[in-house]
């Protein structure tokens, strides 16, 4: 569980989160809003790339905010970013590996093992050996999704992991997502505008507008929520 | 729902490479134009060419070495520092102040001067935690101009006594001594030329183990590198202290080959803006950069002031270019750094 206590971000006049408060359930949960609302802003946060100005976030009894950046990802903490950052020098396996030894500690003996299970969780086994830069946009998201579920991850963060790929693909990625916690006993937060992806891999979902928290619980009636379609659209329905 | 084995993720959008790109990334390819490489310096060199360009080609072995941790630095972990000269004239230093003050065996007097050099060379490297770009290229230039201060005002150990073993009788001065199995010219370059075949092995041998998997990471986004556990700020001056070991031989290396007192215009500013624009030149990805733009430095340089037109001309002409290409390429990497943000 990951528990969000008055969490206020401000870039200068602007405040990108207003004392939000919000409990994450274990599990594949949705994080959406309008642009700017404040959901990259929020992983920035989790990651550490971001301070806060107040706040606290509790992450399995662990406090988040007190670990440097990097620590967060060896206690557990994986995301993928809105443009994707697959490592174009390495092959597939080697972007994977990297995550390994460096996020888990993973030493040389269960390396493969590892790495090879997060690709085939992916279905990227094929092309391991391939380049990265010979490869497209759509198996590059699937690498970054690879990188964040390969060894032990509590919290996985995924930040438009959909964002360029056609519906085909989405749909393959949303089985994929919503698989990681069974598969690899993670909390996953999903931020995406796809509705459809949203709905397909989340039970749980919360909506943040204007920095803050809008509603949140059981991913259908929260898109049925009238002030989240009121943020969204006026009055018509979300999806 | 299950995940499909047979999902269409795994379909390869097919990239059609040219054929000398296929054959030049077939994995036998690398190890045999290696091996290749290596054994036309180490024999077919000396039996083809007369002493004056064996010492050409001595200069381009040595500066190779120095081209290929630059290149490091700016090609795999996207540092632009021009403090490797630097390090180059430490590990020069050192090694000549030892070889007259101790009977250590050559190749250990190398190893000492590498290490200091990489002790210096993380320390270099601190300032780069803060900057990166033009920014780190101005604050390493700094730093070569202050050791160019210091080195010029202790100058290079020529034989004298004290910390900086310097006489000022001119014939007093004496040469460096030279591993005692290795004293001639065509001996010593061979020497160097096995020096440099370690040094890149090295370096190769680093790149494709855990550290060179995190320089990628870091060159593409440190953002990317941090979210995926890697410690951003050891790692960056690792590289450093890699690339100012490699500097430090070099210049361990290159102190045996000057007959005279050590001058310090191989060390000076200039010098350091050289070396960038040669490696630039080169190529800052591969380590065959290294080798090809101590070529066009060195070898190159030299066939065209003696061939085709003047001293003067070559030696314009080549900084020009440099210096153009240079420039280009700072301004470029720096926008790349500051587009590199969080949101990246």
């Amino acid at each position: 569980m990951i528990d969000v206590e008055d969490l206020s971000v401000h870039f200068g006049g602007v405040v990108s989160l207003d004392q939000m408060t919000i409990q994450f359930p274990a599990g594949t949960c949705g994080l959406i809003g309008p642009n700017g609302a404040g959901k990259t802003t929020f992983f920035n946060v989790l990651s550490g790339f971001v301070r806060p100005r107040s706040g606290r976030i509790e992450a399995m009894g662990q406090d988040l905010l007190a670990m440097p950046d990097y620590k967060r990802a060896r206690w557990g903490l994986r995301r993928t970013f809105q443009t994707e950052q697959a490592i174009e020098k390495l092959t597939v396996f080697e972007n994977v590996a990297t995550v390994y030894e460096h996020a888990d500690r993973g030493g040389k003996a269960g390396r493969v093992a590892a790495v090879d299970e997060a690709l085939e969780f992916v279905g990227l086994t094929d092309v391991a050996q391939k380049t990265v830069r010979t490869l497209g946009a759509k198996e590059r998201r699937f690498i970054e999704v690879a990188r964040a579920v390969v060894g032990t991850p509590k919290l996985i963060l995924l930040d438009e992991p959909a964002a360029g790929l056609p519906d085909e693909e989405t749909a393959t990625l949303g089985n994929i997502i919503r698989n990681i916690p069974d598969r690899v006993g993670a909390t996953v937060i999903l931020v995406d505008h796809d509705m459809s992806l949203v709905q397909a891999c989340c039970d749980w979902t919360a909506v943040l507008d204007f920095g803050r928290l809008l509603a949140s619980g059981p991913t259908a009636e929260v898109l049925h929520d009238p002030n989240v379609m009121k943020a969204y659209l006026g009055t018509e329905e979300v999806a | 729902m299950t995940v499909a084995a047979t999902s269409p993720a795994t379909e390869v959008v097919p990239v059609k490479t040219p054929a000398v790109a296929r054959v030049l990334s077939h994995q036998f390819f690398q190890p045999a134009a290696v091996a290749v490489v290596f054994a036309i310096a180490l024999f077919a060199i000396p039996g083809f060419f007369d002493a004056f360009w064996i010492a050409n080609f001595t200069q381009m072995a040595v500066f190779s070495i120095v081209a290929a941790s630059a290149g490091l630095l700016y090609g795999r972990v996207g540092l632009v520092s021009l403090g490797q000269v630097a390090s180059y004239g430490i590990g020069c230093w050192v090694t000549m102040r030892l070889s007259f003050s101790t009977t250590w065996p050559f190749p250990v007097l190398l190893v000492i001067g590498g290490v200091i050099a990489a002790l210096i060379g993380v320390l270099i490297g601190l300032p780069a935690l803060r900057v990166s770009g033009l920014y780190l290229a101005l604050v390493t230039l700094m730093l070569a101009a202050g050791m160019e201060i210091v080195l010029g005002a202790t100058k290079f150990p020529n034989g004298g006594g004290g910390f900086t073993g310097v006489v000022e009788t001119l014939s007093d001065i004496r040469p460096t001594r030279r591993p005692s199995w290795a004293t001639t010219d065509v001996a010593y370059y061979r020497f160097i030329v096995v020096g440099a075949f370690l040094m890149f092995m090295l370096a190769a041998y680093v790149l494709s183990r855990k550290p060179g998997r995190a320089w990628a990471s870091i060159r593409q986004s440190e953002a990317a590198a941090l979210a995926a556990g890697i410690d951003v700020t050891r790692y960056k001056l690792w590289a450093f202290a890699l690339a100012a070991f490699m500097a430090g031989v070099a210049g361990g290396l290159y102190a045996g080959t000057v007959p005279k007192g050590m001058s310090i215009d191989a060390f000076n500013r200039q010098s350091a803006i050289f070396l960038i624009a040669v490696v630039i030149m080169g190529g800052i990805y591969s380590l065959w950069g290294g080798l090809l733009g101590a070529f066009f430095a060195t070898c190159l340089l030299k066939f065209l002031t003696q061939n085709v037109a003047g001293h003067q001309f070559w030696t314009r002409f080549s900084l020009s270019l440099f210096g153009l290409g240079l420039l280009a390429n700072l301004i470029q990497s720096t926008r790349a750094a500051e587009k590199k943000g969080i949101e990246a």
